[in-house]
């Protein structure tokens, strides 16, 4: 941080001033005049914490994305099939069992075990071939999607909300002061503010898990060489097997998520998969704080967009994703 | 020699006969939204057309019709792309397509494309498609949005008392023709319409949408429809909306109000307005309910159909009966057919219905309320039947010409 004001004055200074900026607007009472010019603070707040609950989500879908390709340089154009099977299969277990958290623990354990026989049955035999594995996983995402299709048919679903996650919370953010002088409160969807913490508490331990531990060192040092790593004695294939089971898992999770507070119909996977290549790509490949900027940066910009440029919303993503390109290709946060 | 030719003459005899008795066919393509946000609208749509088929029979005089089916996703580009595939591909001559109200502006263009085909409109709604610059061969069995919409002004303004509403739609021509229909009607009232939201077909995050949605208004309009009024609703519901709402057609619909999961009880009370009623007593309707229900096991269908199932039934109907009419002729470029279809008057479930001049129907519409059964389903109940709706809403066609065509921002909210 220190190093990064001393190298970059400039931009530390604009940084803050936005960071003060969005701390006024989301703090203050704002004045009539604001207030007539950009709409009510009530809705601005919500789209704020929308668009960061949204990137919660697509930091689940992206972070296992982001995963595979950093350590095996596998390209898994087939992590949207994952997310959609995720959540159909927890969508029956939770209509089956009612268990909400049961449903989470399934959809993770099958999928991780999809993710199992994809790299044994299919990435092992294309190690290092980037063009045959992209064709291969869209292909079978075809595959995939009409299988599901065939199962699950056309119709949507939705995993039922635990009854005690349904409605709205006060959160102790004032939108605004009635004539009487009674502070009025930010009212918000429980349900979301629970899956935004839940993937905080996935993204730092997944962070402390590469970053802390000896399995993480071993993913770290595979991702830098894996020659050498396998040289020096570590069953790396066991390891490339985990870290797809994990990644495949986590996209199962984002599938119950997003069958949550979203639904399941097919053509969800091609949208998460798009959605999570533009987080990667913004964020950098291969990096789980990137995946996390990139996936808040993505759902801020969804949602600020749909509610304050409705027309143009679809643009906005696609615009970052193309200024991230230009001017910083390897992405905001990658390390290299 | 002469054996030979005893035996090409005895071959060909048997292969002449061969072909008397194997039955003509006529072939006609019909299009669905079996993909995308419209599915389960496209599916029920589906099942309407096999319930006037299992009524009607797929005899046409000696003739036996043919129904090649193919899948859109409420794109008018995917419509297209379907229509061509069925005409190039398998030879249709007729067309009952499409589902959705872009799809229906596109296939109306693309008709004048073949004018010798006959193309029967199966449930789109978009004003435009047969008010602008219609296609001759282009036939719409089904009232337009705006069409469906009428009473429900009026009946939000003077029995419901509302006086101040917004809207909140999916961001195209059907939806556009529904909110015109409405905002017309309401603040002819003397109703005040103070905001309107568009939303991208296929928006599967409402939550911001929700969060603007003013509070100073006495109802919401929600014009919505498949997966979007789903996602839409069961958002409201996490977010604790408590507004009262006002439903399009195909939100107050048995699509989303046989849907699963509790979100769709926000919508006990609501009023809306629809080419159909799910109560309503008529015996041609409850024959077309029992007919439905009756075509498919329990689980496999709603309740009761929908208002696609409803359109795809009529149409359906109109086609074979016109087609029984000139006994299956298709010569001379369809003549004879696309005369008796734009001649026929159908008996439809949902009351009678005729063509215009532009080969748009006029027929009846309903006021209706969500109400639950008791037993946790829901059903829109009839408040009032208006027959005799007109494509121009019962204005005088030079008064409505200058109204404009549905937008975003079309009609201004004043009196016509």
């Amino acid at each position: 941080m220190a190093r990064f004001i001393e190298r970059h004055p400039v931009w530390a200074l604009i940084v803050i001033i936005a960071v003060a900026v969005l701390a006024w607007l989301v703090f203050a009472i704002w004045p009539p005049g604001l207030e007539a010019a950009i709409g009510r603070k009530r809705v601005f707040l919500n789209a704020v914490l929308n668009g960061i609950t949204l990137g919660g989500l697509y930091f689940l879908v992206a972070s296992g994305f982001t995963l595979i390709f950093g350590l095996m340089r596998n390209v898994n154009l087939a992590h949207g099939s994952l997310y959609l099977f995720g959540g159909y299969v927890g969508y029956a277990v939770s209509t089956w069992t009612g268990s909400w958290i049961l449903s989470f623990i399934v959809a993770f354990v099958a999928v991780a075990l999809v993710g199992v026989i994809l790299q044994l049955a299919v990435f092992r035999r294309m190690e290092g071939q980037d063009l045959r594995q992209t064709m291969v996983t869209i292909g079978l995402s075809i595959v995939f999607a009409d299988l599901m299709l065939w199962v699950f048919g056309g119709d949507f679903y939705q995993v039922q909300t635990p009854t005690w996650l349904i409605g709205p919370v006060q959160l102790p953010l004032l939108t605004a002061i009635k004539s009487s002088g009674e502070p009025v409160y930010l009212q918000y969807p429980l349900v979301r503010l629970v899956i935004f913490a839940a993937s905080v508490v996935i993204g730092i331990a997944m962070w402390l898990a590469l970053n802390r531990t000896r399995i993480g060192m071993i993913v770290r040092a595979g991702v830098d060489d894996r020659d050498i790593l396998a040289a020096t004695g570590v069953r790396i294939q066991l390891v490339f097997v985990l870290v797809f089971a994990l990644g495949a898992g986590l996209a199962g999770i984002a599938g119950v998520v997003g069958g949550t507070f979203q639904s399941l119909s097919p053509g969800e996977d091609t949208r998460f998969l798009l959605a999570s290549l533009v987080v990667v790509i913004v964020g950098g490949m291969g990096s789980i704080p990137g995946a996390a900027l990139g996936a808040v940066i993505i759902g801020l910009a969804e949602q600020l967009g749909s509610v304050y440029i409705p027309t143009y919303a679809i643009v906005v993503t696609f615009l970052i994703m193309v200024l991230v390109l230009a001017l910083r290709p390897q992405g905001l946060l990658a390390r290299r | 020699m002469l054996k030979s030719s005893l035996g090409l003459i005895a071959l060909s005899s048997l292969l002449l006969s061969g072909t008397a008795f194997a039955q003509e066919k006529i072939k006609v393509g019909v299009t669905a939204t079996l993909e995308g946000t419209y599915t389960v609208l496209g599916e029920d749509g589906m099942r309407g057309h096999q319930t006037a088929l299992n009524v009607l029979g797929k005899k046409v005089g000696d003739k036996e019709l043919e129904f090649i089916v193919a899948s859109t996703d409420a794109t008018p580009d995917s419509a297209v792309r379907a229509v061509r595939k069925l005409i190039e591909q398998d030879k249709v001559q007729i067309l009952l397509s499409p589902l959705s109200g872009d799809e229906g502006i596109a296939v109306k263009n693309f008709a004048k494309t073949h004018p010798e085909l006959t193309f029967v409109n199966a449930a789109s709604g978009a004003q435009e498609t047969t008010y602008v610059d219609p296609a001759p061969n282009f036939f719409r069995y089904n009232m337009d949005g705006a069409q469906w919409q009428v009473g429900l002004g009026k009946y939000a303004y003077e029995t419901k008392g509302y006086r101040k509403i917004a809207t909140v739609g999916e961001d195209y021509s059907f939806i556009y023709t529904q909110v015109f229909g409405l905002v017309l009607e309401f603040c002819g009232a003397g109703g005040q319409v103070t905001n309107r939201q568009w939303v991208p077909l296929g928006t599967k995050d409402f939550a911001s949408v929700i969060a603007a949605l003013p509070d100073d208004v006495d109802a919401i309009y929600l014009g919505l429809g498949g997966a979007d009024a789903v996602n839409f609703l069961n958002q409201y519901q996490q977010a604790g909306g408590k507004a009262h709402l006002m439903g399009g057609s195909i939100m107050i619909d048995q699509t989303i109000l046989s849907s699963k999961g509790s979100a769709k009880n926000a919508l006990i009370g609501t009023i809306a307005a629809s080419g159909q009623a799910d109560t309503w007593e008529d015996p041609g309707w409850q024959k077309f309910v029992k007919a439905y229900q009756d075509s498919f096991p329990e689980n496999k269908r709603f309740p009761s159909p929908s208002l696609l199932a409803t359109n795809y039934y009529g149409s359906t109907m109109a086609l074979i009966l016109a087609l029984r009419q000139v006994n299956g002729d298709l010569s001379n470029n369809q003549a004879k057919l696309k005369d008796a279809l734009a001649k026929i008057e159908i008996d439809a479930p949902n009351g009678k219905i005729k063509l215009d001049a532009n080969r748009q129907a006029i027929g009846t519409n309903f006021v209706t309320e969500v109400v639950d059964d008791g037993k946790g389903a829901l059903f829109s109940k009839v408040v009032k039947v208006i027959p005799n709706v007109n494509q121009t809403l019962g204005y005088d066609p030079a008064v409505f010409a200058k109204i404009g065509l549905p937008s975003r921002t079309v009609p201004e909210c004043k009196k016509y």
